[in-house]
């Protein structure tokens, strides 16, 4: 008990003070400035209830649904494992080029991304209008959820590539070749002896990935959630409403939602991780 | 019939595993690759599968040439060293999984793998998965498979290198009786050359990517074409020692022996007998291998004397096979006589034993 002492007292001090400071700060109407900044007082579940009816977080919710089930589950976990599946039996330059860059991509520093990104999709001197040959298009401005979804797709897709690639080299190539020579196509070898077999790693991944998106703040740097809120995904609009807004009691309020919304999100996966290795026993 | 013309296969780094082979292999033969690791012969098993695409030559399965076709196109079953059953499917449906690829009715395929594992005397373990099964058990499981699709040809790779050694006595009579009832022509690869020598039809011992002798088991341990082949065959390996020809007889490591068919004076070549073919006397004897009892093997109902013979061509060591009870006590001298009938000749490497 002695040695986990400092350990708890770290955890205690930077992860659950400041989770229990949210919960009793969502029961308030503490603002960031004004009477309610100095005095702040008790309103109760009036945070949550005017949260849950209000259809700027309504909107937003289902935004971040769709940014989680277009760049998480089949941008980044599809083209990563479609890479990982491509470049499985091959070696030498085309392989580390292709890593290389994809990599490039997860550990460049997010404002540098952004603006780079900013730059591709500008409306008058961006680079893919320019290679495009459709000068005036506005990306950000006609499709904000598109662009942020291809972005966050590019920007994270090198995690799910390498546990992929990892979790392939698992499957015995004689499993494949005995599929093979019994005639089965690509999709009934995924389907019938790399996905079983992977599984877990997916699980694992899907469950990383949709943490991560659900809670990914980088598309602010791109449209601050505009325009008129149509890429404002969760993080973004407790940014808004927080900060922009000044209402940081309703901005903690919105986000337990969003911590009870990724608890059910965890339970759900590491259900079906249990369920596997119950199905195995 | 499965036949192959001037297969080669080059690997990148121009390693060629397969260089330049031809073969025929007869329908329902049971037919063995036999050679050292390295040799080649698990990639031409391969190549004939259509898991390798051969860098020249053609194969063809019946009447069809195959050369082009993809493995699930070649009408052929491959067991693996491994078995490759899928782990997270019961024994029933691992055995259907090619039929269930071919789009066999459920009912259908279930009906067929059950009548498949009941010959194989799995009818018990049908709905366990491979992971509580034992070796033997996975074996037989993936021979189910293989033979539930009804190939034109069976491909084993190394079928019993993963069974302990009891079992692999017992496996090896199974899979000889099951290939004979069934008839289907067989190809597999063994390094084990008891294995090669019981189990097979006929053999083809490979060497760095080519064949070095196609025979029978009998023809291959009998007549081995050359020093290599008569060293890989037999379980105690043969005498290879060197010997010139002189005044019409042989000279041999110290002996004096009658010059055999096929050689002229003056000659060096290699005399080989096997340890079996030869025997121990406790008296001198001209055309016999004087020396010194160095090592005495049991070998359960027979013993392997191993003598160092030294003479004008420096020391080498000569191995007599001798029955149980006979055996004679290290150290001692011995004379080794070599049943002259059984010698072999080799010159350059190649027979010249007629």
């Amino acid at each position: 008990m002695g040695f986990v002492f400092p350990a708890l007292v770290l955890i205690g001090v930077f992860l659950i003070f400041p989770a229990l400071w949210t919960i009793y700060l969502g029961l308030t109407d503490f603002r960031l400035t004004g009477l309610a900044a100095a005095d702040p007082q008790i309103v109760g579940v009036d945070n949550y209830t005017a949260a849950l009816g209000d259809e700027r977080f309504h909107t937003s919710l289902w935004l971040t649904v769709q940014f989680v089930l277009g760049s998480a589950i089949i941008g980044q976990a599809g083209l990563g494992f479609s890479i990982a599946w491509a470049l499985r039996n091959r070696t030498g330059p085309v392989k580390r080029v292709v890593e290389g860059l994809v990599l490039l991509a997860w550990i460049l520093p997010s404002s540098v991304v952004a603006f780079l990104w900013i730059a591709l999709l500008d409306r008058d001197q961006g680079t893919l209008n320019a290679l495009l040959h459709m000068p005036g298009f506005a990306w950000l401005l006609d499709h904000p959820m598109l662009s942020i979804i291809v972005f966050n797709t590019w920007r994270g897709t090198a995690f799910s590539m390498m546990l992929y690639g990892a979790a392939l080299e698992n499957v015995p190539p004689s499993h494949l070749e005995t599929a093979r020579l019994a005639g089965a196509s690509t999709f009934q070898q995924l389907r019938d002896v790399v996905f079983p077999r992977i599984r877990g790693h997916m699980l694992t991944n899907l469950l990383l990935i949709s943490l991560w998106t659900f809670n990914d703040f980088t598309s602010f740097q791109i449209t601050a959630g505009g325009p008129e809120g149509r890429s404002e995904i969760l993080p973004v609009y407790i940014y808004n409403v927080a900060l922009s807004g000044g209402r940081l009691g309703f901005g903690a309020a919105v986000s337990f939602l969003v911590l009870l919304i990724n608890l059910v999100l965890a339970l759900v996966y590491l259900r079906l991780l249990r369920g596997r290795r119950g199905a195995e026993a | 019939m499965i036949s192959l013309h001037g297969l080669t296969k080059e690997f990148p780094g121009g390693v060629k595993a397969v260089d330049a082979l031809d073969l025929e292999i007869a329908d329902g033969e049971f037919f063995a690759l036999l050679g050292p690791s390295g040799c080649g012969k698990t990639t031409l098993l391969r190549t004939i599968a259509g898991l390798e695409t051969p860098t020249s030559g053609r194969i063809t399965i019946g009447n069809n040439d195959v050369t082009g076709l993809p493995p699930g196109r070649r009408d052929v079953a491959m067991v693996f060293q491994d078995y490759a059953l899928f782990p997270h499917m019961d024994v029933t449906a691992n055995i259907a999984y090619p039929l269930r690829i071919k789009k066999v009715p459920r009912a259908e395929r279930e009906a067929k793998a059950a009548q498949t594992a009941s010959r194989l005397s799995l009818s018990e373990l049908l709905a366990r998965r491979p992971g509580q099964l034992s070796g033997g058990q996975q074996q037989r499981v993936a021979l189910a498979r293989a033979i539930a699709c009804h190939p034109t040809v069976f491909l084993f790779d190394e079928p019993l290198s993963n069974l302990d050694a009891r079992m692999r006595l017992e496996a090896r009579t199974f899979l000889k009786r099951l290939q004979r009832e069934l008839a289907v022509t067989t190809v597999f690869v063994t390094h084990d050359q008891s294995e090669a020598l019981a189990m097979a039809d006929r053999i083809a011992v490979m060497s760095a990517g080519r064949i070095m002798q196609v025979g029978t088991p009998s023809e291959v341990f009998q007549r081995p074409s050359s020093t290599f082949v008569a060293s890989f065959i037999g379980s105690t390996p043969m005498n290879l020692l060197p010997g010139v020809v002189k005044d019409g007889t042989l000279r041999v490591a110290g002996a004096v022996l009658p010059l055999p068919e096929g050689v002229a004076g003056g000659e060096e070549v290699v005399y080989g007998l096997r340890p079996e073919y030869m025997d121990l006397s406790v008296t001198a004897r001209e055309d016999a291998f004087a020396g010194h009892v160095s090592v005495v093997e049991n070998l359960g109902t027979s013993f392997l004397v191993t003598l160092e013979v030294t003479c004008d061509s420096g020391e080498h060591l000569v191995q007599a096979v001798v029955p149980e009870d006979a055996e004679p006590a290290p150290g001692g001298a011995a004379w080794a006589v070599p049943r002259h009938p059984r010698a072999l000749v080799y010159r350059d490497g190649e027979l010249v034993t007629p």
